[in-house]
């Protein structure tokens, strides 16, 4: 499995406080991972430095097969090079209907000349109505997606990112506010989203990270504190005193 | 799937029809053409408002759909006034020193025709030769790219550097405003070349034209028509497709349209630079109707009255903002025209050309409190559209995003 992402020795500093210390990190190209760690310990500020929204102090973020670096490119550029990322809370465009969200995050030609004179071909429509079905929202395609429930918007969410077919997903707690049949289905969609591309799951639910059966990294005051399995992680003595201890 | 655009966008043919039913009406009644029960002032009137209207949708496009609430608009529709009012000057003038010249003994050189132009335009700010920034002026063709590229170059550059640094909420707003008050202060002084305060006069009287204002403000009435409606059609394109639904993603929430691969500045970049052109149009139309064009135009209050006529009409709708612009400039013009009676109260009597602002004012707090849709609103009660309930939150975090109130499902 080759390397897909490679993350060394980056640190931020906001104000004077260190929020990445240092931190290493890799994943290869058809991998689920599970990043937890306790509040504080950098997790979203890590997907910041990876989708282009917070440049680090130093340290190098290398992706891809030609080994670019991202750290020169705009949010937008590393998006259309192949990461996609779901927020913390869905956010998705409420007074657009779902058809129109999902259309809109569709891999296409996305500078704005093309954008103007593009019309959905019958393949993307079916693309999209496709992709509805697999998220469960087929039948609320016509309706705004403000409408929605918190767990549709969510689904929404992950259905868009699987539109814009990234190489990498980055998915911030996806299960959060979920009911149980929610997160089963959750669960399934990213299980099977990470069979063709590297997916990162950033969660605080033990339980739920248990079901996506993965790789565990566990971050704490914005380094890698432990890396395994999660029987292997939770057994470790540093892991029971910060995270699990509690 | 396959439907045409005017199928799936039924508003913009209603409006269409209204438009021409409309033009048509108002020539059957005028002086020009018709019975002459509109008189040519109110022609123009008329004239002018569609123009207002088309700067509206311009606003609209760019703060409706796009979130940016630009307080500069008006600077790009006076400079478009001002270039096609250059060719109006310039050529009306040769026109009478090539008549007065000619009584003389001995044929005029064109320098000295040239040179008596110059006088005869800036005599009044104390200089007769033309400044640098009027050499196309004896070119129609010329003036009239200018109309477009001028205004546009500057929103391009200004765009540019905002967007780029990535300025937006009330900041944006400050800076678009600072921009046309620089460009007023600039154009006021007397060496800008463009007459100072005084501004270009004269430009109802079209160079080679002999017949009356009845029939020439009719021409312009019929172009301004013209230009609405093919500027609605324009921006009813633009936002229908999926360049739209970037556009509103954008206002509601910046950073995951970023997110999504899109790059945010160079769709609000050309937006904003395409609004500015619509604009620049639209004041290349109304000032010939006006008759005088001065840098007091450019005022930066001008460009927050377009942003109240596309707030009481209703934002993120085109209609809204035609309505709200004519409903507006139309009260106005009967209000502060002396038309409409004072209320005598005894102890004080309500004199409308002084309480109209105040009445404006009001009415715009009291909308954006309790009507957030404005007037545009009233169709959703017509169409039983309702409000989206989001339990008091907006449809996104954006500043400019859209209210609760203003949404419909």
């Amino acid at each position: 499995m080759s390397t897909l992402l490679e993350v060394s020795g980056v640190s931020v500093t906001f104000d004077g406080f260190r929020a990445i210390n240092n931190l290493s990190f890799q994943i290869g190209d058809a991998e689920l991972r599970s990043v937890i760690g306790p509040n504080g310990a950098g997790k979203t500020t890590f997907m910041d430095i990876i989708t282009g929204k917070t440049r680090p102090d130093e340290g190098r973020v290398i992706w891809g097969e030609k080994s670019v670096s991202l750290l020169d490119m705009t949010e937008a550029k590393i998006a259309q090079a192949g990461i996609g990322r779901k927020f913390q809370k869905p956010t998705v465009f409420e007074d657009q209907s779902v058809r129109d969200n999902l259309l809109m995050a569709l891999k296409k030609n996305r500078g704005w000349v093309g954008v103007l004179l593009y019309r959905p071909s019958k393949s993307d429509l079916q693309k999209v109505e496709d992709l509805a079905t697999e998220i469960g929202l087929y039948l609320e395609l016509s309706r705004k997606s403000g409408e929605l429930s918190h767990g549709q918007k969510q689904w929404l969410e992950i259905g868009m990112l699987l539109a814009q077919d990234p190489r990498l997903l980055l998915v911030d707690e996806p299960a959060a506010g979920m009911t149980p049949q929610e997160r089963e289905h959750t669960t399934d969609l990213l299980v099977q989203a990470a069979r063709t591309r590297a997916v990162v799951v950033v969660e605080h639910d033990m339980e739920f990270v248990r079901r996506l059966n993965c790789k565990v990294t566990v971050l704490h005051e914005g380094s890698v504190l432990a890396e395994g399995s999660l029987d292997h992680v939770t057994s470790n003595q540093d892991v029971i005193d910060v995270y699990l201890g509690r | 799937m396959e439907r045409s655009f005017v199928a799936k966008n039924p508003s913009v043919l209603v409006f269409l029809t209204i438009l021409s039913l409309f033009t048509l009406g108002v020539t059957v009644l005028s002086e020009g053409f018709g019975i002459g029960v509109i008189s040519t002032s109110f022609v123009k009137t008329l004239g002018k408002t569609l123009c207002l209207c088309l700067i509206a949708v311009a606003m609209d496009l760019v703060w409706g759909f796009t979130g940016i609430l630009s307080l500069g608009h008006f600077a790009f529709f006076g400079l478009g006034g001002y270039m096609i009012g250059m060719w109006l000057m310039y050529e009306r003038t040769r026109l009478i020193v090539v008549e007065s010249l000619s009584q003389a003994d001995i044929p005029p050189t064109p320098a000295e025709v040239v040179d008596a132009i110059g006088t005869q335009i800036f005599g009044v700010v104390g200089s007769s030769e033309f400044p640098l920034i009027w050499s196309f002026s004896h070119s129609l063709t010329l003036q009239l790219i200018l109309v477009v590229v001028v205004p546009g170059l500057l929103a391009l550059i200004f765009g540019w550097l905002a967007f780029r640094s990535r300025v937006t909420g009330v900041y944006l707003s400050i800076l678009t405003q600072a921009m046309t008050l620089a460009l007023a202060l600039y154009l006021f002084q007397n060496d800008s070349g463009l007459r100072g305060n005084n501004g270009l006069s004269g430009l109802q009287n079209l160079p080679g034209v002999t017949v009356s204002q009845d029939v020439v403000s009719l021409w312009f009435l019929w172009a301004s028509a013209l230009a609405l409606g093919l500027g609605y059609m324009l921006a009813a394109w633009i936002v229908s497709g999926k360049f739209g639904s970037v556009l509103r993603g954008i206002r509601d929430n910046e950073a995951r349209v970023r997110f999504l691969g899109y790059s945010v500045e160079a769709y609000k970049l050309a937006v904003f630079t395409l609004t500015a052109c619509i604009a620049a149009i639209a004041g290349a139309l109304y000032y010939p109707q006006a008759g005088i064009i001065n840098p007091e135009e450019m005022a930066p209050i001008a460009s927050i009255y377009l942003a109240v006529w596309v707030a009481i009409g209703g934002r993120g709708r085109l209609y809204g903002a035609v309505i709200g612009a004519a409903f507006v400039s139309l009260l106005s013009t009967w209000f502060t025209g002396g038309q409409a009676p004072d209320i005598p109260l005894g102890f004080y009597t309500i004199k409308w050309v002084d309480w109209w602002q105040v009445l404006l004012g009001v009415s715009f707090v009291l909308v954006t409190l309790f009507a957030p849709q404005g007037i545009g609103g009233l169709f959703d009660l017509y169409s039983n559209q309702r409000h989206p309930d989001r339990h008091g939150a907006n449809l996104g975090p954006d500043e400019g995003a859209l209210r609760e109130k203003e949404a419909s499902l």
